[in-house]
């Protein structure tokens, strides 16, 4: 239950808002923290908490592409190709790391530390190719990037999943 | 010249409460809050001639005479869902300057009336939601925003909401939307949101850029404002450089410098050896300006304004300003466009929904060569069927970069001529 | 009355009401423009972008204030660049609207295509076609052939359960968000939204079960291509074999206008069956809505296989015996019928009984019914109408289990502006809509009518109101204590001022009944007995449409104790199984005749279907009796027996079969016939009823002296001092109603099964549950007056420790509030 494990979140997003509903989003993200995706279940308690018809919370959740309903890799490493970006490379970049990882668009290494997804801009054009982090409720991006040093990061993340259960990304 | 917005750039540390206080920090907010009243501060910014920075262009201070006093509370929105492909001024912004950017949202405040900011920042901009915020915290603990500011009745706050991935919330009423907790789709206008915005009251929405003007403008007037920019488009403006240049990134001009100056003194022109072939300046929603030698020069001399873009058949938008080097067809470039467009398109209504999605399949054979010269044509049919007819402007913007490729680039779509 | 608006439509010159959109304008003018996500009962939201037209306006000089003209004089006018949505655009004075030109064609025709890009085609196998809108407007208005490539087609999921009631084809689904909005804007459950965006977004439901609403076949009507459908009609027909038949929906006293859709069957022989029913506009009743009970349960029991029936010699001698008996019994005889029959049986009924001399008798538990036709709603009423200023109570009911249509049409008032006050001593639906809820104790009901005037607010309402209508129920009540709870309601009416009491439209007293015209035999003078199985001793006992033995083993005992009884019903009963003489009833579905709504609405039903062989109208039946019995009673044809209860009762007087037909035009236009503007329901051809007049503080047993009837039900008798306060270790067990019950007539709804078993148990709050070692459908005995019965335990969190809820119907015979106790038959699991 988010309210016993979050209360003074919770409190202080209810706060931040005159009309309860506002709070949909952010009490999403809370959902999202600690396993990387939403639940049901969580989606029922915010619908509990707001006043709203759970299936009104899923669909917020199916709108906005950074909430997920289903989990994937501890990270979701999110590669820009959009226009500018394929300007500089991002495809070829995006296909040489599903080459180094060993997995296609969508998929998750077998370890279960990344999952590689494509998305659209990140506003980060200038520093392509570039990707962000997506882990729990938090997002870190990683800019003039090369294959060489993303796998560098790969490789640290996986250390400091072994040592520590939720690593800083950035 | 001095920075303006990005002072950052002058100052190191100006992100660090302290810094910004020494250089001249929150002196607009108190000369407003202690000594203007708000429709003076409204009627400055008026006199100004400040133009949306969003892209829209529309007069600020215009703008905000919009709201009826009659109906309370007034709420001010500022827009940080910058999300546009080719743009990443705002976030500049907020990671170097931002208790310029706070002030300026302040000012907007006290101008309108509103005791309330919501700053709705796209989500991927998690990091900086979090530095804002802290930003807030110091604000308040410092008393530049909370209440009785500057010993008088004035109370403003100001509350950060995160996006969550959806461009079009960077449209201002799916924005509000967003904000109420709805799934980020255009709201029906009229009415608008100076009138019915967030939770039903008169609102002011404002892009980040726009606000981060205020501080200058109400410190030292309209006038000194004025002396950058054009007539019409008076002041300075980020331009976020992309693409195939050297030096890409931010560059802080007066409006109305040339295109020139920014692609090739400051960004540093064409890498490899490549040719300059096209412009998008106002990222993805761009129609594109083709550059050969024919009109080299006339494109390179033309003042980046409100006004002069449009003559060369396009628009200066956010200025967002992606260059297009001859190694990449134009056929695969609109395809990059509406991929885009086709997945950020909130399926609302029909023209952007079944309409981008049809470009998309269009688009994709075509740059496939699994087309033949007839599709082209009905590319360019659909995209003037989707162009006019949607609930918000994402439609017609997608249909922008498609219609201009087509018309302008007809050699790159020969490919597919040829098997017809 | 609002401002009229002048404007040109296509040059023809129309006069709307200020606020009216221009598709609606044109509507009224006989012009068609094409909507799918518009809908004349929804707030528009220009999604679908369908109805484009050019919009011009006159220029306003700035200076003057006036319309700048042209050379010729005529005012000038400023077109747009582009098209606009005239369903989202307010008229206004001087406007142009041009629906048809070129430019209006073209974006028409472009939206249709765009549209038809994403959808699947399969017209040929879809329920909807032959009353598509899609396929209509496509016909009308849309391209003549696809530029776009089939195999280029979205594709998705088909056949897709929202619940066990509606289909979802989600390749079909045009994204117009009717059937979201009717459920979270009318229905006030939004059980369904959109999930994903773009080209992937798709209609989702998360309830549990799935697509929970009782008003979810609505969705299907107003769905404008066949994406929606419902699970009895789906494959069943195509709709143009059908032809449609008026009716009027018996499941509840709203009295929904319905129409059956027909078609010829080899499994009828040859004959007519029922293939759905669809609703039928009436503003003033149903809109155009209808719930599920009535679409899904409403005529199903037509051809279960339970009917009764005789051959035709069975049947002479079956009424030869029954006449013998009645005739010999004659003042020792006792009529007890359902409020299931028609306006024609009960007075036909209570002919024969006047006559033979015997004691006739309405079956029901809702007593208090006389005040409602001394106090009930008069001519002109529309609950539609009810808005700022009006005040509606509802006491001790639950309308969104007992008469959906009126939790709908109350939910309205209450956004319209109407102060709503709830009160009942369990959380209700309706309690979300409400300006005030008002909560008691079981027992408190009558104390707690009698209190609100005393209240601030609520006492402000009521005195202050220019309406007030009550609705007052049975929930957790018997026959005592709704008969002490309607008098209370009328004391409020006497209680206020005379403008507030003398009869006048949108003002008075509603009996929410259990069955469809419990109110026709109130009017004419029938009430139920207060002390029925007392009353069957000895008796010889006909009784029709009601199924005592069945409702309670006690009545069953007194009807063994009975000299005989004759049980007249449509469907095989515990009545008709102890009964020495069984007649066969057709059903309503299979005969002419008319019911009395709650709110005193006569309407007309027509046959559908053929009535069975060896089966006959009640009328006919009671006609037939009577004429064995050497009474000559009319029993010829429904329309002859209503001339002579006009002719007899005064408050039908002036009511005729004919007047009961005529209909006048309604808004808003719904549209059937053209294009479906409002849907796939039916357009009303049939009638819309008349409301009975009304003469206050006279009842009609003052009018019409029948010694033969009973006078009103006693008085509640107080059980246990305030309220009612079970002792330790006691639950009060207070009946109620669901929905779904497992009455004779709802029973037979095979699609309705599982929401029927969710009801099939007894109520407690969680802790009530706990406290008795119980947990969620573990079974437990409920004691109730020394006798043992099991149920499933069913937890609601929103019912007060001490209670224990009893749906009726389903097997425990709780006619009154009573204490019981409740212990687990088995130990339930350690958590």
């Amino acid at each position: 239950m988010l309210t016993e494990k979050y209360p003074s979140e919770i409190q202080a997003i209810f706060a931040k808002y005159p009309v309860k509903r506002s709070a949909v989003m952010p009490l999403l993200y809370l959902a999202q923290r600690e396993e990387g995706y939403i639940t049901k279940e969580n989606m029922q308690e915010i619908a509990n908490l707001l006043d709203l018809d759970v299936t009104e919370v899923a669909g917020i959740v199916g709108f906005y592409t950074m909430f997920h309903d289903e989990k994937a890799g501890k990270y979701r490493m999110q590669v820009c190709t959009d226009l500018p970006c394929a300007l500089r490379g991002a495809d070829a970049f995006l296909e040489a790391l599903c080459d180094n990882l060993g997995i296609r668009v969508g998929e998750t290494t077998p370890d279960g530390l990344i999952t590689l997804e494509e998305v659209k801009c990140l506003g980060g054009c200038h520093r392509a190719p570039l990707f962000q982090i997506q882990e729990g409720d938090m997002v870190a991006f990683h800019e003039n990037m090369t294959v060489e040093k993303t796998m560098e990061l790969v490789e640290a993340l996986r250390k400091s999943v072994n040592s520590s259960p939720r690593a800083a990304t950035a | 010249m001095a920075y303006l917005l990005l002072r950052h750039r002058d100052i190191p540390g100006l992100e660090n409460i302290e810094i910004y206080k020494q250089n001249g920090g929150f002196r607009a907010l108190e000369k407003a809050v202690t000594t203007l009243q708000p429709k003076q501060v409204v009627e400055e910014v008026k006199a100004s001639g400040l133009r949306g920075r969003g892209g829209a262009g529309f007069p600020t201070g215009v703008k905000w005479s919009f709201l009826p006093d009659t109906i309370w509370p007034h709420y001010v929105v500022c827009n940080a869902d910058e999300s546009e492909p080719g743009t990443f001024k705002d976030r500049e912004i907020m990671e170097g300057n931002p208790y310029q950017f706070l002030e300026g949202v302040a000012l907007a405040c006290y101008a309108v009336g509103a005791a309330e900011g919501y700053i709705y920042i796209r989500g991927e901009y998690y990091p900086i939601a979090k530095q804002i915020e802290a930003c807030i915290a110091e604000m308040e603990k410092q008393g530049y925003l909370g209440d009785s500011l500057f010993g008088t009745q004035t109370s403003i706050r100001l509350k950060v909401h995160l996006g969550a991935g959806a461009y079009i919330c960077g449209e201002e009423t799916a924005l509000l939307e967003s904000l109420e907790g709805k799934r980020g789709q255009p709201r029906l206008r009229p009415p608008f949101p100076a009138v019915v915005g967030l939770y039903g009251k008169p609102t002011v929405i404002n892009n980040v850029e726009t606000l981060t003007n205020l501080p200058f403008i109400v410190e030292h007037g309209a006038a000194a404002f004025r002396e950058f920019g054009t007539e019409k488009s008076p002041g300075v403006k980020i331009f976020s450089l992309s693409g195939n240049v050297e030096r890409p990134g931010n560059y802080e001009l007066p409006l109305g410098t040339p295109f020139r100056e920014l692609i090739f003194t400051h960004g540093g022109g064409i890498p490899n050896g490549r040719k300059l072939r096209a412009i998008m300046p106002a990222g993805a929603s761009s129609s594109i300006i083709r550059v050969d030698d024919s009109n080299f020069d006339r494109v390179m001399d033309t003042p980046m304004d409100y006004e002069s873009v449009p003559s060369l058949g396009s628009m200066l938008g956010s200025a967002s300003v992606i260059v297009i080097d001859d190694a990449h067809p134009i056929d695969w470039v609109i395809k990059k466009t509406i991929d885009f467009f086709q997945h950020e398109s909130c399926g609302k209504c029909t023209p952007c929904r079944d309409g981008n999605y049809w470009m998309k399949h269009l688009t994709t054979r075509i740059h496939a060569g699994k087309a033949i010269a007839a599709d082209v044509k009905l590319l360019d049919n659909v995209a003037a069927q989707v162009y006019g007819k949607c609930l918000c402007a994402l439609g017609d913007f997608s249909t922008m970069a498609v219609r201009s490729a087509i018309e302008r680039f007809p050699e790159d779509f020969e490919k597919v001529t040829g098997n017809s | 009355m609002a401002k009229l608006i002048n404007l040109k439509i296509n040059g023809k010159p129309v006069s709307v009401p200020e606020g009216t959109m221009v598709v609606d304008a044109a509507k009224k003018a006989g012009i068609d423009i094409p909507v799918f996500c518009y809908h004349p009962k929804m707030e528009p939201v220009a999604m679908c972008r369908q109805c484009l037209v050019e919009i011009g306006r006159p220029v306003i000089d700035r200076a003057t204030g006036q319309p700048v003209l042209e050379e010729n004089g005529q005012p000038k006018l400023q077109f747009g660049p582009k098209l606009e949505t005239s369903c989202s655009t307010p008229v206004s004075e001087g406007m142009v609207v041009i629906t048809d030109s070129e430019k209006a064609r073209a974006g028409q025709r472009e939206i249709l295509e765009l549209l038809l890009t994403s959808h699947p085609l399969d017209c040929p196998v879809c329920d909807k076609g032959g009353e598509c809108p899609l396929q209509n407007l496509t016909m009308k208005f849309g391209p003549k052939e696809s530029r776009f490539l089939y195999d280029e087609k979205h594709h998705a999921e088909k056949h897709f359960p929202l619940g066990d009631l509606i289909f979802l084809d989600r390749e079909r689904c045009i994204q117009c968000a009717r059937c979201v909005r009717f459920q979270s804007d009318i229905a006030g459950e939004p059980v369904l939204g959109f999930s994903q965006r773009g080209r992937h977004t798709e209609i989702v439901t998360y309830s549990d079960p799935g697509f929970d609403s009782v008003f979810s076949g609505n969705t299907t009507d107003i769905c404008p291509v066949g994406a929606l459908t419902t699970a009895d009609f789906r494959f069943g027909a195509r709709p143009w074999e059908l032809k449609s038949s008026a009716s009027i929906c018996s499941q509840c006293p709203v009295g929904c206008n319905v129409t059956f859709n027909v078609r010829r069957e080899v499994k009828a022989g040859g004959g007519y069956v029922i293939k759905r029913a669809m609703p039928r506009q009436n503003e003033q009743v149903n809109e155009i809505w209808m719930c599920d009970k009535g679409r899904f349960a409403g005529y199903q029991y037509t051809e279960a296989d339970s009917r009764l029936k005789l051959d035709s010699p069975e049947l002479d001698q079956a009424l030869s015996q029954a006449a013998v008996k009645l005739a010999e019994s004659a003042s020792q005889a006792v009529f007890l019928a359902g409020g299931r029959l028609s306006n024609e049986d009960f007075y036909t009924l209570k002919q024969f009984a006047t006559r033979l001399g015997a004691k006739a008798y309405l079956y029901t538990r809702h007593g208090g019914g006389e005040y409602t036709t001394r106090y009930g709603l008069a001519p002109g009423s529309n609950l539609g109408n009810l808005g700022k200023g009006d005040t509606v109570l509802v006491v001790a009911s639950d309308l969104y289990h007992e008469a959906p249509l009126w939790y709908l049409r109350l939910k309205a008032a209450a956004k319209r502006g109407a102060t709503l006050i709830v009160a009942n001593a369990r959380a209700t639906k309706l309690d979300e809509f409400a300006t005030f809820v008002i909560r008691y104790s079981y027992g408190d009901e009558v104390e707690t009518v009698k209190s609100l005037s005393s209240k601030e607010k609520v006492g402000e309402a009521i005195k202050n109101t220019h309406h007030l209508v009550i609705f007052y129920g049975a929930d957790g009540l018997g026959l005592t204590g709704t008969t002490a709870l309607a008098q209370a309601c009328a004391d409020l009416f006497t209680s206020l001022p005379v403008s507030q009491t003398a009869p006048k439209a949108n003002n008075g007293l509603i009996g929410v009944w259990s069955t469809p015209n419990q109110q026709g035999a109130l009017e004419m003078g029938f009430a139920p007995c207060a002390d029925l199985a007392a009353e069957l001793k000895d008796k010889t006992v006909y009784i029709l449409a009601a199924d005592p033995a069945g409702d309670d083993p006690t009545l069953a005992e007194a009807l063994k104790g009975a000299k005989a009884v004759i049980a007249q019903d449509i469907l095989e009963t515990e009545t008709t199984r102890l009964a020495n003489i069984v007649l066969p009833a057709a059903a309503y579905t299979e005969r002419e005749g008319t019911f009395t709504s709650g709110e005193r609405r006569v309407q007309r039903f027509y046959p559908a279907v053929p009535a069975r062989p060896g089966t006959k109208a009640d009328f006919a039946l009671i006609a037939e009796l009577a004429k064995r019995c050497g009474i000559d009673l009319e029993g010829r044809s429904a329309l002859l027996v209503m001339n002579q209860i006009v002719a007899n009762e005064p408050a039908f007087s002036g009511i005729t079969y004919a007047k009961l037909a005529e209909v006048t035009e309604q808004w808003p236009i719904i549209g059937r016939s053209d294009l479906f503007y409002g849907g796939t329901g039916y357009e009303n051809k049939q009638g819309l009823g008349v409301t009975l007049s009304l003469t206050p503080g006279v009842s009609p047993q003052g009018r019409d002296k029948q010694a033969t009837l009973l006078s009103p039900s006693p008085a509640a008798k107080e059980m246990r001092g305030e309220g009612l306060r079970p002792k330790e270790d006691e639950l009060l067990a207070v009946p109620i109603t669901k929905l779904y019950d497992n009455g004779t007539t709802v029973a037979p709804a095979k699609l309705l099964a599982a929401h029927i078993a969710r009801f099939d148990g007894v109520f407690v709050n969680p802790a009530t549950a706990k406290k008795y070692g119980l947990e969620n459908g573990s079974q437990a005995r409920v004691s109730l007056n020394g006798v043992t019965y099991s149920a499933s335990v069913l937890l609601d969190e929103s019912i007060s420790t001490g209670v224990v809820l009893i749906p009726r119907s389903f097997g425990i015979p709780l006619a009154e509030p009573a204490f019981v106790l409740l212990t687990a038959l088995e130990p339930a699991q350690e958590a």
